[in-house]
């Protein structure tokens, strides 16, 4: 086995759509929407050979009914994969394509693997999180997790408490702006290119998906300060400000920086180094805030190194702790250019990937940047980071 | 201006067609609208979808027409308007369209209905082709009669490769396809490719494509894997319309397949349905008419020739006859009257086989491939056991070679099989057939020893022609566990099994059997303990009044031209010949000797036996003539005129129905039409042979009364 750098050959993804009965994939598989991602993915790299894939990773919180059944391995044969193609299921909650990720760099990074496919897929209207849990009853006997840690919103709310500064006004022009940049990634074509279209079936007829459906471009501050707050009476937590429950799927090709040289597979990022933490379940949005720190001291780099942010908007608050934790400002452009997933939508176990896709989409464009950060925090008090470097750095000249 | 093949139906009234088809499983039309971003233009998507599952697909009634023509009404007017680029149309999970709904064809009260709902088909589905902007067809799924019709309607054509079938089977019905596909066909893919499709596949009992087999007749321009099909058929359909993709159709018929092979084509084709088919099957022969009118008439001419062509055929006869025996089929294939409930039969994990001669090797082949359970095949010595078994493993061997079972299939079930001298290998069994020479007293000696070995629940059963079960079973102390199970011959390839239930049969043991024929994937009809059962006393019947004819001095020439009209699959004496002239003797002798007043036995064919033929044949095995010898055998009376000869076939047949539904030998008129169907490929345009009996008079003439009130006949 020979050590070998890895790169991020390419992501894809589906348009993600509203969560629930009036959703656009209400009457689409799960496993259907990742095997349309994998197919979209394999069939605009004509030059991954399939055979070559050493595994297929595939990431999904709730794995039962249509996320059940080893998602890697079932969506590798629905996808027309050769059988020799071998493939798993894993989940991290919502950091579940991202440990996809670093779980298949890992394997290539040692020299185990060439090749390998990463991806996640959440069905938030069939799956919704926390449905049929069991949780320990030590949980609670011996205080070691609040029952609060296991409603996300109260987490976020908590959060205001502990940071009364970020105030639900700082958190409403957040959550605004996520919108508004992502609408304007839209006018200027930034994000259709990486979304594969799903046929729809509803009752209705078949319909095509082409779009993420859960935009708001027309939100304004004085309509989200009129939002009520679903975790707590009075709180600050709003639709307007949190990520929305979301259907999606994403894909992601990796591979060995040799290999894909030798097969003239492009690198969009090369991976430079990964860090998963835990923190109190109880405010769990403060995870990135370690997981980074642990990604840049492996790195040996600094947070001042990071030229681009793709933290995960799973509320607005939470990433604001972390950008007030180092120091950022709530609107430094190197953060999100491209909006998140306030505005895009949170598929959990799917949207490591989807801050992948877009960084890398990013790189392409600003070869000033040298590294660039993906984030985002994760249920039951947990965070994940990934630190990229980009291939088309001219060394800021 | 000449009308288009759409306009041409512009005063077409459906009010009457409407009221009549009140409980329609209606498929809806739904529309949604795609943007391409290809050509930058818009797509209106079809969706074809009744609401059910694949186990009901989507057909075509009076309603579903009335609603799609509605919608594509609308759509052409957006396309005039200029907001629209393209039409495409699908169907629902697995589905596209199974064509008319054929359960409902026999509420059409009369011609002017049934004319109608023709003409709103050409008028619905010809829209398709007059849209104004470029329609698709993304054949998704199971696309049957009107349901590729409409695809062919269509401009261009996407096939899913997980399609599982496409067909015309409309001549298998006594139809033709008339909404468009008997010009359109031919017209797209060529003469040749379109006689397969429209003519020889239906009589192929009803044989239908594999989408790898429609791509490459051009019935499809493009072929997609099932996983994006949808996603790729669309991303396909919008780069036809931004002009990148040019479609290319090398099946289609240019000039000089017009002038030449196109009438050439239906020349041979004609010629050869004479020889195979004979000419009393309408729709074939009118299908070769419009194929051929095809190569030179324009589309709405092709149109209007399905139209008069199809209300001929739905005022026939045959047609009903046709759907009549269809749906029958389909019926018993789930349901068997005077079966017992399923609940009574043994599971079945182990099945004896008594005897290693022809007919046993090959039942006993076929319980090992369908019950997949051990199966014992005992005889008298080890070489006739050992040649039994080689036998079936070989014939298993050749399936494998085939490509048809896997290594591992063919070598779990090639260990499946057991042979024996010792009817102790039946000790654990749940069911033994026995198939040993046609002699009762050699028969029971098997009986009374195999008793002594098997368990004292184990349904025994017989697979005898000729004798009576319960003469047989007497030799049993437990005759309450005996049945008759009837194989025919070839076994692998006859769907029939007629289930003998004795007087004293129990119902586990009836259960059994019956289930057992089931697994084997065919179909069991209940009959009582009477000789003959029903298919060989019906032959008996038929063959018995031939060859008397033959010994009262009428040409063998006669009496072939005699039931001609009949339709049978062959004349009576190939059919002799093909069950082989000793087995026919003997039947006929079986048939005489219980019903001596009304069966005749044949010396003269007794005679045969012995000469071994009646036809002399080339070595294609092609009749040449009656042999000398045979011809010898005509005697030296009057004879028949073959309009004197087939009243007596006549009236003898439907007599000895009547008689077997007066002694119960089955339930009804519909499981002798089933049993003649699928025993003796009887065919669906006689019904089986209940309706054409009613249809000739027959019936009336002999009881008074038909067997099917109202008759199953033609409308005015």
């Amino acid at each position: 086995m020979q050590p070998d750098r890895v790169v991020f050959v390419d992501g894809v993804r589906t348009p993600f759509g509203r969560a629930g009965e009036k959703g656009m994939y209400w009457r689409t598989r799960a496993d259907d929407m990742v095997v349309s991602a994998l197919i979209g993915l394999l069939e605009r790299n004509p030059n991954i050979p399939p055979e070559a894939i050493d595994d297929v990773a595939i990431a999904a919180t709730t794995q039962e009914g249509d996320q059940g059944l080893t998602l890697g391995r079932t969506a590798a044969i629905l996808a027309g994969l050769p059988q020799s193609v071998p493939g798993y299921a894993l989940d991290r909650m919502c950091a579940g394509a991202m440990t996809a990720v670093t779980t298949i760099g890992s394997a290539i990074g040692i020299g185990a693997y060439d090749i390998g496919i990463a991806g996640g897929v959440e069905h938030m209207g069939r799956h919704p999180l926390g449905a049929d849990v069991d949780p320990n009853p030590r949980f609670l006997s011996e205080k070691l997790v609040s029952p609060d840690a296991l409603n996300m919103g109260i987490t976020a709310e908590r959060l205001h408490d502990r940071f009364p500064h970020l105030t639900k006004e700082r958190a409403d022009a957040f959550g605004l702006a996520s919108q508004l940049k992502v609408e304007a990634a839209y006018q200027a074509g930034h994000i259709q290119g990486d979304l594969i279209p799903v046929a729809l079936r509803s009752d209705e007829g078949y319909g095509l998906a082409t779009e993420d459906e859960g935009r708001r471009p027309s939100t304004t501050m004085a309509g989200l300060a009129e939002l009520r707050t679903p975790f707590r009476p009075h709180g600050k937590v709003t639709a307007g400000n949190a990520s929305p429950l979301t259907d999606g799927a994403t894909v992601a090709a990796l591979a060995s920086q040799t290999t894909a040289q030798k097969l003239g597979l492009g690198a969009k990022m090369t991976m430079v180094s990964f860090g998963f933490a835990g923190v109190e379940p109880e405010v769990m949005g403060l995870g990135p805030i370690p997981s980074t720190q642990k990604a840049l001291d492996k790195a040996g780099l600094s947070i001042e190194d990071v030229g681009l942010f793709e933290l995960n908007e799973a509320f607005a608050v939470q990433v604001l702790s972390f950008l007030d934790h180092y120091g950022i400002a709530d609107d430094d452009p190197r953060v999100n250019p491209w909006g998140g997933a306030i505005a895009l939508g949170h598929p959990l176990a799917a949207s490591g990937v989807r801050l992948m896709i877009q960084l890398a989409r990013q790189f392409e464009t600003r070869p000033e940047v040298q590294y660039g950060l993906t984030a985002m925090c994760v249920g039951l008090g947990q965070g994940g980071s990934v630190l990229w470097e980009n291939p088309h750095f001219t060394g800021g000249k | 201006m000449p009308k288009t093949a759409v306009s041409q139906y512009d005063s077409l009234d459906v009010s009457t067609l409407l009221q009549h088809s009140v409980d329609e499983v209606v498929t809806h039309s739904y529309v949604k609208r795609i943007s391409l971003p290809n050509s930058k233009k818009t797509l209106a998507l079809i969706t074809l979808d009744n609401g059910k599952d694949h186990t009901r697909p989507n057909t075509l009634g009076p309603h579903s027409l009335v609603e799609l023509r509605a919608t594509l009404l609308e759509l052409r007017e957006e396309a005039r308007s200029g907001s629209l680029g393209a039409v495409a149309i699908t169907g629902n999970p697995f589905i596209l369209a199974a064509g008319a709904d054929l359960s409902k064809v026999g509420d059409i009260p009369d011609v002017i209905t049934g004319l109608a709902m023709v003409q709103l088909g050409h008028q619905t589905l010809g829209l398709l082709g007059e849209l104004g902007v470029p329609s698709f067809c993304f054949i998704n799924g199971l696309a049957l009669g009107g349901g590729l019709e409409i695809a062919l309607n269509c401009d261009y054509r996407t096939l899913s490769s997980a399609v599982a079938a496409l067909a015309l089977p409309e001549v298998f019905l006594g139809l033709i396809p008339g909404w468009g596909g008997a010009w359109l066909l031919p017209n797209l893919i060529g003469i040749k490719n379109a006689l397969t499709v429209m003519v020889e596949n239906p009589l192929k009992t009803n044989r239908t494509l594999k989408p790898a087999g429609a791509l490459e007749l051009g019935i499809a321009d493009v072929m997609f894997p099932p996983a994006r099909y949808l996603e790729d058929s669309l991303a396909w359909a919008d780069r036809v319309v931004a002009g990148k993709i040019t479609v290319k159709r090398p099946n289609e018929p240019g000039k000089i397949e017009r002038a030449t092979l196109w009438p050439a084509a239906i020349n041979v084709a004609r010629k050869s349905l004479r020889e195979k088919l004979g000419t009393v099957a309408r729709s074939p022969y009118v299908a070769l008419d419009l194929m051929l009118a095809a190569k030179s008439s324009t589309k709405a001419q092709g149109f209007a020739a399905e139209d008069a062509a199809l209300a001929e055929l739905i005022a026939g006869d045959q047609f009903r006859a046709s759907i009549y025996a269809f749906m029958l089929v389909q019926k018993r294939q789930k349901v068997t009257p005077g079966a017992p409930d399923k609940e009574h039969a043994l599971p079945l994990t182990k099945v004896g086989v008594v005897g290693g001669g022809l007919m046993a090797r090959q039942f006993a082949l076929e319980i090992v491939r369908r019950l997949e359970v051990p199966v014992v095949i005992s005889d008298i010595s080890r070489e006739r056991v050992d040649a039994a078994t080689e036998w079936m493993r070989d014939e298993l061997s050749t399936l494998h070679h085939k490509g048809r079972l896997h290594t591992d299939q063919l070598q779990k079930l090639s260990a499946l099989i057991e042979g024996a001298t010792d009817m102790a290998a039946f000790s654990d069994c749940d069911l033994v057939i026995e198939a040993v020479f046609e002699e009762l007293s050699v028969k029971k000696q098997v009986f009374t020893e195999l008793e002594k070995h098997v368990r004292e629940d184990a349904i025994l059963a017989s697979n005898t022609s000729s004798l009576a079960i319960a003469d047989i079973a007497s030799a049993l102390k437990h005759p309450e566990r005996m049945v008759g199970i009837h194989f025919f011959n070839p076994v692998a390839v006859m769907p029939l099994v007629e289930v003998v239930a004795a007087e004293l049969s129990s119902e586990p043991a009836v259960a059994t059997a019956v289930s057992a024929v089931r697994k084997l994937r065919k179909t069991p009809i209940v009959t009582a303990d009477s000789t003959g059962f029903v298919v060989n006393r019906l032959l008996a019947k038929l063959l018995g009044e031939a060859m008397h004819a033959i010994e009262t001095g009428t040409p063998y020439e006669v009496v072939t031209e005699s039931v001609q009209p009949l339709g049978l699959p062959m004349g009576p004496f190939e059919l002799l010949e093909l069950v082989g002239l000793q087995v026919g003797a003997h039947v006929l002798d079986t048939h005489h000797r219980a019903f001596p007043e009304r069966f005749f036995a044949s010396d003269a064919l007794h005679q045969l036996v012995t000469q071994g033929k009646i036809y002399d044949r080339d070595a294609k095995k092609t009749i040449k003539g009656v042999s000398k010898e045979a011809k010898a055998l005509i005697g030296s009376g009057p004879g028949y005129t073959a309009g004197e000869l087939r009243e007596r076939v006549h009236d003898g047949l439907a007599d000895e129905v009547w008689r077997m539904l007066e002694e119960g030998v089955v339930e009804s008129a519909e499981d002798i039409d089933v049993a003649m169907i699928l025993g003796a490929g009887w065919p669906f345009q006689m019904g089986g042979i209940t309706p054409y009996l009613d249809r000739t008079g027959a019936s009336e003439k002999v009881r008074g009364q038909t067997f099917h009130s109202p008759p199953i006949k033609g409308v005015a």
